[in-house]
């Protein structure tokens, strides 16, 4: 058999942030107490009408242009009539002749290789009921009724489980990057349906395509998409790929396989039309612009220019890029004039130490980029060493107190290098023989008498001028 | 009998104290209980209705009775079907809120033929609504129960829906006024959906100038209605002056010139005769009335665009009542068991057959040829009237083909000549065009009703040049009276 390549396209739901519900008055947000975050429109209770909700429209507009869409003139919604009981209305109101964006581009990065990805559309749409079924019975929860979801649906342009699951989490990271999602997959915020098919390498045609719904996780998208290639990979092997049918399958996590659901010929035909209950209205590029300013530089052109312009390594400017406020933290201190590197370097080992262990926003700790900026800047004019830095960091945030609290005539360092040379000749006289040791050839001793100054000022030696001094007297 | 008055001498009896509210609501209960039993008009009569204060507002301490597809809290609506037989809900609906706001009083919730789907007033779940100037006839629906209690003289108004006609019809057939306000003037927030792009809110009453009262109370933009407007500006009561010399208005010759009926019956002839007999005294007031041709395939097109858009809207807004959330629940373990049980039982044939007719409409595979062609065919005859509306106040017509028709006779039954003239009042649904129903003279001492309807957003005029035609005849404020 020749080789074969995968084709994938993914769908992908992502449960936006608001205040109320995409065309309910309902609250947005996640609550353990079934059915208390519901409007009687949420129920589907007769005569109600949905009212859409204007900021999740611009979140979406927002989206649209952060992945190079076109926007519609006009926008609009859909029905999709469908029975389901996790269906209050009997039908999703979605889009899908105009949606918010379409024909758009991106670049992900999959390893060290930029990899192309395009856009089919996305499309703003609301969630439904969530359903939990127990041995006998089954409940319904309207929490989730009427959640504001996008769905982004991509080409069929990428090539294998790594790709896919790259591509997840760089929309995860552009959704809260642009702040519209938390897009957590653990509270289900994040949802994906995966096409597959295989094809020989070299051939023209698309191989038959399989659809696999419901994939709640990242690691089950590259899990589905593999156990695709594999079995698809194997019927075609043993000469029997007319037995990969267009169908829909869903992914079975317990077992790590996917199952029938079904073929093509019973795929149900949803029957859309536009919902003439919201009525359509004109997008304005005045609008638009505004919605545009509101979208940050995004984390890869961030990533870009910290490697290019500032000189981080690839793995330090993705720690820093890997959340906004992070970057945007990281970004201030390059603006107040810390050195990037020296800034880089607080941030992934001291800062990012910190607020994970106490799990904290970098944002709200004590130490602003300002007071880091004080921070290094004592170093870098010899005021304290680094060791005192770290401890005076912890301070900071700790007590809630200036840098310079902390910096009294007993912590300072000695930098003065009269005062140093005098408790440096002191020591020497007291450890001649050790001097002779050393003027003898055993030079490793030199960090004993580093030790002994240390010893002596309890550690508040310059380190660099002790050195120089050392170095000198010990000469000879 | 007060509930035989309007609502201004009803509003001045209350404020000069020679009447209260007390007296006007239990005078409405027993005539709803009389007429109940005569001519089944309605689902609910609300015997607990408690008196209001009398204030400013024109309606307050007033009885008024509700269509049954109104949502209205603590009180059973049923649209009547059996899928809602027991649904209390626990909401109302924008435009009663705000005549309760006004101290109005409900007294009733009236029958309609099932979620206002049907003309006659047949298909209600507890049975026919009978007319009451004949009680072998038919009302027309769908607002069947509201015309016929304002008919019967048991308050001086009651709310209708109109998707097709059905406040305009039936006010017709039974003699009084029936209108229907541009699109998105009342909230339909609390109207339980047949076709919501066709769908409008409205008000049966016996005078113009109380339909003008109540839709000035009820109108307004509501948050919950993203389709209603703000007609803030816009004081229908203030601005019927009768004045109305100068003013054009239109009739289309395909439906109204007797000369397109070789076969007509005599009560089609005389409908037509007394149409232009009462056109000339229109003409008597200054008013300029023209003869317009319309393509006779654009018209009749119209009842097929209506069946079409409306089944198929109403399939998809009738989806949720599955009997899970609200009404009687199928008894199956299975859920799409326990669903179609629900809806096996719940519709009459007659909505069952229109699901049917709206599913294969919206097919992937045939929207095209029909839904889509139903949409493009709604726009080229909004356009045509938007056209003449340009140069006339309003298009007026003769309402059907004559006085309400007998149970027997059934609403299939329909002549393909007269075809368009039952259906033309579906125009005003698809342009969301305000228009407005007045009785114009009688046939075998039956009421015949004239329609006129104009451009949107222009009401007052088009209730003015109503109200100035219902000065020049004599049906104002009739009550039925049986004949035979």
């Amino acid at each position: 058999m020749k080789k074969q390549k995968a084709v994938i396209g993914l769908e992908m739901h992502c449960e936006l942030k608001s205040n109320s519900k995409v065309f309910s008055g309902a609250r947005n947000s996640y609550n353990e107490t079934p059915n208390a975050n519901i409007a009687p429109v949420d129920m589907a209770f007769p005569g109600t009408l949905p009212v859409v909700n204007k900021k999740c429209v611009a979140d979406a507009l927002k989206m649209s242009m952060a992945l190079n869409c076109t926007q519609p003139e006009y926008m609009y919604f859909d029905r999709k009539n469908y029975y389901y009981p996790d269906l209050p209305k009997g039908y999703q109101i979605t889009q899908m002749e105009s949606p918010v964006g379409i024909n758009g581009h991106i670049e992900i990065e999959v390893g060290d290789k930029l990899v192309p990805v395009d856009i089919h559309d996305i499309h703003l749409e609301e969630d439904a009921a969530s359903l939990d079924h127990y041995f006998d019975t089954s409940t319904i929860d309207y929490n989730r009724a009427g959640v504001p979801l996008l769905e982004l649906v991509t080409e069929p342009c990428l090539h294998s489980a790594e790709e896919a699951v790259a591509f997840l989490e760089h929309m995860r990271d552009v959704y809260k990057y642009c702040d519209v999602s938390e897009a957590d997959t653990k509270k289900g915020q994040i949802r994906c349906d995966v096409n597959i098919s295989i094809m020989d390498e070299d051939a023209t045609e698309f191989g038959t395509r399989v659809e696999v719904k419901n994939v709640n996780s990242f690691g089950g998208v590259y899990d589905a998409i593999n156990y695709e290639i594999k079995r698809q990979s194997a019927l075609k092997e043993a000469g029997r790929y007319n037995e990969v049918e267009q169908e829909t399958r869903r992914w079975d996590e317990e077992s790590g396989t996917t199952i029938h659901m079904r073929s093509k010929v019973d795929a149900i035909d949803y029957k859309y039309f536009v919902e003439p209950n919201l009525p359509k209205f004109k997008i304005t590029k005045e609008w638009l612009e505004e919605l545009r300013k509101e979208i940050p530089r995004l984390h890869l052109e961030r990533k870009y220019d910290y490697i290019n312009n500032y000189g981080l390594s690839n793995y330090d400017a993705t720690i820093l890029v890997k959340e906004k406020n992070v970057a945007d933290y990281f970004e201030e201190c390059l603006n107040l004039g810390i050195d990037a590197k020296v800034a880089s370097n607080w941030i992934t080992t001291q800062v990012l130490g910190y607020t994970n262990k106490y799990e904290v926003n970098i944002q709200d700790i004590y130490l602003t980029p300002k007071r880091l900026k004080d921070l290094t800047d004592l170093i870098k004019d010899g005021t304290i060493s680094s060791k005192q830095a770290k401890e005076i960091f912890f301070k900071v945030i700790e007590e809630a107190k200036e840098v310079k609290e902390f910096i009294s005539k007993d912590n300072a360092q000695i930098s003065d290098k009269e005062e140093l040379t005098k408790i440096i000749e002191e020591i020497i006289n007291n450890n001649l023989n050790q001097v002779n040791e050393y003027r003898n050839g055993k030079t490793n001793l030199f960090d004993y008498f580093v030790g002994q100054v240390m010893k002596n000022t309890r550690g508040k030696a310059n380190p660099v001028l002790t050195k120089e001094i050392l170095n000198d007297k010990l000469k000879g | 009998m007060y509930m035989e008055k309007s609502i201004s001498e009803l509003h001045d009896l209350l404020k000069s104290g020679k009447a209260t509210s007390k007296e006007l609501i239990k005078e409405s209960l027993v005539k709803s209980h009389e007429v109940q039993e005569k001519y089944n008009a309605f689902v609910t009569i609300c015997d607990d209705a408690k008196d209001t204060p009398v204030t400013d507002e024109l309606v307050s301490g007033i009885p008024f009775g509700v269509k049954d597809n109104y949502s209205t809290k603590d009180v059973l609506s049923t649209g009547s079907s059996n899928t809602l037989k027991n649904y209390v809900p626990f909401y109302t609906a924008t435009v009663v809120e705000k005549l309760f706001n006004k101290g109005a009083v409900m007294v009733n919730k009236t029958v309609l033929d099932e979620f206002g789907m049907g003309g006659t007033g047949t298909t209600g779940h507890t049975g026919i609504v009978k007319n009451p100037w004949d009680p072998k006839r038919m009302c027309a629906g769908s607002s069947a129960g509201s015309a016929c209690a304002v008919a019967a003289g048991v308050y001086p108004y009651a709310l209708g829906s109109d998707t097709g006609d059905s406040i305009r019809k039936p006010a017709a057939f039974c003699g009084i006024v029936g209108y229907k306000p541009t699109y998105g003037m009342l909230s339909r927030y609390g109207l339980f959906p047949f076709a919501s792009s066709l769908d409008h809110c409205g008000v049966l009453t016996r005078s113009v100038g109380d339909a003008a009262i109540v839709v000035d109370a009820m109108k307004g933009k509501d948050s919950h209605d993203m389709t209603s407007w703000d007609s803030s500006n816009i004081n229908l009561t203030k601005s019927l002056t009768g004045e109305v010399k100068g003013k054009k208005l239109f009739y289309i010759k395909e439906i109204a010139n007797i000369d397109n009926y070789p076969h007509a019956s005599k009560e089609l002839r005389e409908h037509l005769e007394n149409f232009h007999h009462i056109l000339d005294k229109f003409r008597n007031l200054g008013v300029e009335i023209d003869e317009v041709s319309i393509d006779q395939t654009l018209l009749n097109a119209i009842p097929a665009v209506y069946v079409v858009l409306s089944c198929a809207e109403a399939t998809s807004n009738m989806s949720n009542l599955t009997g899970i959330i609200f009404g009687p629940r199928g008894k199956s373990d299975k859920i799409t068991e326990m669903m179609k049980e629900h809806r096996t039982n719940g519709f009459s044939p007659l909505i069952k057959r229109r699901f049917v007719i709206g599913s294969y409409i919206l097919q992937k595979e045939n929207q095209e040829r029909y839904f889509k062609n139903a949409a493009r065919v709604r726009r080229l005859i909004v356009d045509k009237m938007k056209e003449l509306f340009k140069t006339y106040d309003g298009l007026i017509l003769p309402v059907s083909s004559g006085p309400a028709k007998y149970f027997n006779e059934g609403d299939d039954a329909i002549d393909e000549n007269t075809n368009v003239l039952e259906e033309h009042l579906q125009i005003g649904n698809f342009g969301g065009f305000p228009s407005i129903t007045i009785p114009d003279g009688f046939i075998n001492n039956l009421p015949v009703g004239i329609n006129i309807t104009g451009n949107c957003y222009d009401d007052a005029n088009v209730l003015n040049l109503a109200y100035a035609l219902e000065g020049t005849m004599n049906y104002k404020g009739q009550i039925a009276k049986e004949v035979e």
